[in-house]
């Protein structure tokens, strides 16, 4: 009985630190996007604008909680949720330190991460359907092709991981990286891995189906007050999920030396955060068909030469 | 009956997944229908997960869940269905369609209960499929269904290639 009121209470402050780390990150961003594009960014509300998020969390909570007449009430209202528990739920094959985080040791981990990115496509999806308007509906088309075209390589960028440690377990991944970080030797994984999980928390430069230019705000166009909050909130909270799943599976997890594992960990993390901000701060959109055809003619076959290519030195006896 | 744990979440998934794919085969609008068989699979992953075959279970949620059903969706999104054509739908959905579908479950269900009750059907021994075991079994032993379903999906990709093809260019 114990032990299942211990892995609650670990469950329930990971997922309140991750709820906190993505609000916090919403004001973190705006500020860096200012600095990196020379400007501002919010500094009003308290020392520095670090208040900014209670202000901002005060708006939308006041704000009307409007559903359309025309959209499909259940539907519209399910999505929002569907994004945001599938990325929180991942979070819990997520090992945070040496024996810290939920279920680090289930033997499917990495699967378990894989099945939640592609399921929370349903919300984005869902989303645009029953917003029932053209921005929307296009929007969430754009996510749909987009998110299944670069959950391919994504899928098979980490092949090469699970090949070299023989595991789908994260644990064993992060410990089976105590010499060398995969980074290393899958370089051409890390590459294909991060750019599809860039993608698939629909950030910048793949940020297509929600546009502003072309598309109002695309899948959450007709969302207001705290139905598009959870997405706002799950957005973050993916840059997270991507950013620690990175740090896991090619950057030695918790590993480093000196320091206690958790400021490790906390700090490779947190270098990836910010260069998902900096990604949003440098590049610009490219075209709907560029994005598709980056992703089949060149990441696919990328991905599968670096597979070819590890399985042909793991057979040859080089590590 | 004592039932563990695992035996109590095994009966409710089974539950869960029988009753969203009956609710998914009676719905008239199509858009109802796939989100609840996509529920249904997920229940389907956990009967798997709890049987003893973690593999399968997360394959289901990937592949089953997570990528083809999205590809329905996908084309039902497109189709933009409103009233009239939900209308329609349940307007096939007649009584006597149903009486096929009943008798054919009924044998399905009658040869079901007759193997439980003759205590001949597999019962969940708690025998853990490892993925490692599943692929050598698959690349060793099944290798000629892999070659058939690849060329199954070989002949898919041609077809699609040719459909894609500008229609001056098919000539």
């Amino acid at each position: 009985m114990n032990a299942i009121l211990l892995s609650l209470i670990q469950a329930v402050a990971v997922l309140l630190g991750i709820t906190l780390l993505a609000a916090g990150l919403t004001f973190a961003e705006r500020r860096l996007l200012g600095f990196w594009q020379d400007r501002l960014g919010p500094n009003r509300v308290g020392w520095q604008g670090t208040l900014q998020i209670v202000a901002d969390m005060i708006k939308i909570f006041f704000k009307q909680d409007w559903t359309p007449p025309f959209a499909d009430k259940i539907i519209f209202t399910a999505a929002p949720i569907i994004v945001l528990t599938t990325v929180v739920l991942a979070f819990a094959v997520i090992p945070l330190g040496p024996l810290a985080g939920i279920m680090p040791n289930l033997n499917i981990g990495l699967l378990f991460f894989l099945g939640m990115t592609s399921l929370s496509v349903y919300g984005v999806i869902l989303a645009g359907w029953s917003s029932n308007s053209k921005f929307a509906l296009l929007g969430g088309m754009r996510a749909a092709a987009q998110t299944i075209s670069y959950e391919v390589f994504m899928g098979l960028a980490v092949v090469g991981v699970v090949m070299l440690t023989g595991s789908f377990n994260l644990e064993t991944i992060v410990a089976a990286q105590t010499r060398v970080w995969f980074v290393i030797p899958q370089f051409f994984g890390f590459l294909p891995f991060l750019i599809a999980g860039i993608a698939e928390a629909h950030r910048l430069p793949f940020d297509l189906p929600e546009g502003e230019n072309e598309l109002g705000a695309g899948f959450h166009t007709e969302y207001s007050s705290m139905k598009f909050g959870m997405f706002f909130i799950a957005e973050y909270a993916s840059i997270v999920l991507i950013s620690s799943i990175t740090v896991v599976l090619y950057f030695g997890g918790w590993h480093g030396p000196w320091l206690p594992p958790a400021v490790w960990f906390a700090l490779k993390i947190g270098a990836f955060i910010a260069f998902f901000i900096l990604l949003r701060a440098a590049l610009p959109r490219p075209r709907y068909d560029q994005l598709m055809s980056y992703g089949w003619k060149l990441m696919l076959p990328l991905t599968i030469a670096n597979l070819a290519i590890t399985g042909a030195l793991m057979l040859g006896g080089i590590e | 009956m004592n039932l563990s744990g695992y035996d109590i979440v095994f009966y409710a998934a089974a539950a869960f997944a029988l009753l969203t794919t009956a609710i998914a085969i009676t719905r008239a609008n199509p858009l109802y229908g796939l989100l609840n068989f996509v529920l249904s699979l997920l229940g389907m992953a956990v009967v798997f997960y709890t049987l003893g075959a973690p593999f399968a279970a997360a394959l289901e949620v990937i592949v089953y869940a997570g990528a083809i059903m999205v590809l329905f969706l996908f084309v039902v999104m497109m189709l933009r269905l409103d009233r009239t054509a939900i209308a329609r739908e349940s307007g096939w959905l007649t009584r006597t369609i149903w009486i096929i579908p009943i008798l054919a479950g009924a044998a399905l269900g009658g040869e079901l209960l007759y193997g439980l009750l003759r205590g001949t059907g597999p019962t969940h021994a708690h025998h853990i499929v490892s993925p490692q075991a599943v692929g050598l079994e698959l690349f060793t032993s099944d290798i000629a269904a892999v070659e058939l379903a690849s060329m199954l999906l070989l002949a898919g990709l041609i077809g699609a290639y040719h459909l894609g093809r500008p229609a001056r260019a098919r000539d």
